[in-house]
Formats: C-alpha cells, structure tokens, sequence
C-alpha cells in the first residue's frame, strides 16, 4: 500500500505566463474547487513537493530556474505542464527570448492544454500526476529489488 | 500516575496527536468554507514522506532530529509518569534547541531566519512555562507532576492569571497564527517553511511525529491546571479542552502574524504583570 496518491504535495513555478493560467491554478484551492479535500497541499518548497506545475512558455532567464527547482525536488517527482504555452510556446512561441515549452527545459509528464487551462482540467492533470508519481515509485523500488537480487547472488 | 501511564503515551501520543492535526485541517477548512481533507490526511502524508528520497544537505542535520525526536519523546515520557515538572520544562527547551541546530546546521537563508525566530519563541514562552511551574508548586508544595494533579481543587482556580498567559503562550508552542513565526503550517510566507525549509522526506517525516508527540504534551501540561483529586476532573478538562482548541483554530484563522518583537513584547510584558501578580497575590494569602 501506498500513500503517495493520497497526498500529491505540489510547487507552482510561473515560466512567462500572462498570468491567466496563474490564476486558474490557484483557482483550484478556493472553496468552490478545494483540491485539499484531495490531500493537495501547494508548498511553495521545492524540497517538500512532489508534483512541479509549470504555467507559461520557458525563455532564457526562467530556464535556469526551473531546472533548479526541478533538481532540488526529492524523488520520485512528476511535471505537470499547464495552459499552452507552456505546452509549446503558444502565442509567444516566436518571440526572441522565448525557447518554447516546458518541455524544452524539463522531462514533462502530463500536459495540460488550454487558454487559459481551466480548473478541472488541472484537477485532472494532477490527478493524472498521481498516477504517475506512483508508477515512478514502484519503478523506483523494482530497481532497488533487482539490484539487492544481483548483489546477493554474484 | 506511574511507568505504565508514561508507556501508555510512548505507544498511543503520535496517533492522538495526528488525528488532533487531523481534525485541526478539517475545522479549518470548514471555518474556511471547503471541505476540507479527509481526518486521516496527516498520516497520509506522514506515509508518503517515508517513500520519498532522503535527501540530506549535512549528514549532522540526522543526528539533531534523531535528538530533536527523543527528547522530545523522554520529556513527554517523564510527563505523563508523574515525574518532576521542572525537568520536564528544561528538556521540552533542550529538544527545541535541537531543532534550532538542525535548521542552522542545513545552511540556508530561510532555515536560518527559522532558527533566530524559534530562538525568539522559545525565549517568549518560557518565563510563562516557568511561572506556571512556580505556581503549581506554591499551590500543591511540590514539583511532582504527580502531586500537583491531586488536591481538593484544580490548580486554574488558584492561579487564573498564569492559566490565562499560558493560553497566551499556547499559541506559540501550537505553531499557530499570530505566532507561527519560525514555521507555519502554510508554507507561504516571506522564510517559504523557516526551520524545516530544507529538510525532504523521510526526515521531514520524523520531525511531524515529533511535533504530534510534542502537542500531545502540550494538552498534557494544560491538563494540570484543571487536574484534581476527583472523577470530575477529566470531564471538566474536556470541556475546556474542545474550547481552547476551537479558539486557537479560529484565532489562527482571523489573525495576521505579527513580528517576532510584538510577540515577544507581549508575551513578556503578560507574563510581568498578570502572571507574577497572581502569584505575588497566592504568596500573600496562602
Ligand atoms: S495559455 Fe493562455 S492564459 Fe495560459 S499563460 Fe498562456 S496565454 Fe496566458
């Protein structure tokens, strides 16, 4: 058994977004939406989250950033793309500064498209973001299986 | 009051103490209008934390929260088998150090701000904690824990004016709004978490067990004002139990945090009058 579905600590980092999708991600922990009922709880903490929600498109200055706050996060960890911009750069895609997606920057592993994305699809992504923090950890322990098997039979 | 009792916390305070945070997020998150998370969440969390990597910024940061975690235990332990109150103040204050060192020892500008802060808190409480252990002894002739929860009448009515500074304080200790200066249950503020800023999974896990413990103690010493030698006493300390604990939460959810001087100006200035009044009044009459 394991809890780790049952309590998805989460970190908002605003790439370059107009600040739309900003609002709809903390629009998920008003009363009408309250995504703690869930057991999310938004740290704020790069070292105590799990889940990375990333809004906005990646330019020059946030990239290093972000790749920061993606590092200091403990394992397993998750990303979560939000709004398109962030998904591909959408309507600032050409500017001069600008690299494009999250993904261009970090492993993503669930996109969330829209403009602005709108709460239950982010409700729905996070949801999604469980899944895989837990796919992530029983892979984590299969390796640490394999590896105690193969220390103990050579 | 004896071993058995002090086994008995060992075994049942961290699950009391999960559940009480429990049903803290629950009340306020109703107050808050939501729903709220289920009342088992802090174990939840607490679960997932342990299946986290362990990532330590210095490898000493264990060996204060293995410290922060036993004395934490021990004091509790000396509690609740009726031992000597006065060391039991002077160890809870020996295990809060250890936290002050494990946030220096980590680094950090956040963790560090933490630490000064808690160093602010624990000087703003701890003349109250003393006074009211002073207190019990003029009342009940001795320091035993034991003893001061025996007597005719509950220690509160002798000394109203150090209960009430020791509510004051309690907001303190419970890490709650106004004064959840050094770490909030909510990271979001100016030092991001304070003292446990840098401290990730299964760590971060021991210091919640030992903050369940540490809270379970804390209901303990209200318990000796309201304890006394009769079948009452119990009932009576749950009533004012479910009242102190609903105010705190609504207290911690109406109010701004102050500054670490505010806090420690008025706790001080609380503890010189009202609380040493009421113990210069018990001197003269008793
Ligand atoms: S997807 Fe739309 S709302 Fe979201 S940051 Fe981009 S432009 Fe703003």
């Amino acid at each position: 058994m394991s809890f780790i579905k049952k309590s998805p600590w989460i970190i908002h980092y605003d790439g370059t977004s107009c600040n739309g999708c900003d609002i709809e991600t903390l629009a998920c922990l008003t009363p009408l939406y309250d995504v703690e009922r869930l057991g999310v709880v938004n740290t704020g903490n790069p070292k105590h989250a799990d889940i990375l929600l990333v809004t906005g498109s990646v330019n020059e200055q946030s990239a290093p950033v972000l790749w920061q706050i993606y590092n200091q996060m403990a394992n397993p960890k998750v990303v979560v793309a939000i709004g398109i911009c962030a998904l591909s750069g959408g309507v600032f895609k050409e500017c001069y500064n600008v690299k494009g997606g999250v993904d261009t920057v970090l492993p993503v592993d669930v996109y969330v498209p829209g403009c602005a994305a709108r709460p239950e699809a982010i409700i729905d992504g996070v949801a999604k973001a469980c899944e895989i923090l837990q796919q992530k950890l029983d892979h984590e322990r299969e390796k640490k299986r394999t590896r105690k098997a193969v220390k103990n039979n050579g | 009051m004896n071993i058995l009792t002090g086994i008995i916390y060992l075994i049942v305070a961290p699950f009391a103490g999960g559940l009480l945070a429990g049903i803290d997020r629950k009340i306020t998150a109703r107050m808050q209008g939501r729903q709220g998370p289920p009342i088992l969440q802090p174990f939840y969390d607490v679960a997932k934390l342990f299946t986290k990597q362990n990532a330590v910024v210095n490898a000493s940061q264990n060996v204060f929260i293995f410290f922060y975690l036993f004395f934490n235990v021990f004091t509790g332990f000396l509690f609740f088998s009726g031992q000597d109150v006065l060391l039991v103040t002077f160890a809870l204050t020996l295990s809060g150090i250890f936290l002050v060192l494990c946030a220096y020892t980590v680094n950090s500008p956040f963790s560090s701000m933490g630490a000064s802060r808690e160093l602010a808190q624990i000087m703003s409480y701890e003349p109250a904690v003393m006074l009211s252990a002073v207190g019990f002894y003029m009342v009940k002739d001795s320091f035993s824990v034991a003893e001061i929860v025996g007597g005719n009448l509950p220690n509160v009515i002798y000394l109203p004016g150090v209960f009430a500074v020791f509510l004051y304080i309690l907001t303190i200790k419970l890490r709650k709004s106004p004064f959840d200066i050094s770490t909030s249950h909510h990271a979001h503020q100016e030092i991001v978490k304070g003292v446990t800023t840098e401290i990730s999974g299964p760590s971060l896990g021991i210091i919640e067990i030992t903050h369940w413990y540490e809270t379970i103690l804390i209901w303990g010493f209200v318990y000796l004002f309201f304890g006394f030698d009769s079948v009452w006493s119990l009932p009576i300390f749950a009533v004012a139990f479910v009242i102190i604990f609903l105010m705190e939460i609504l207290i911690d959810n109406s109010s701004a945090r102050v500054k670490w001087q505010g806090m420690f100006k008025t706790s001080w200035f609380l503890t010189a009058t009202i609380a040493f009044l009421n113990l210069l009044v018990i001197s003269i009459f008793m």
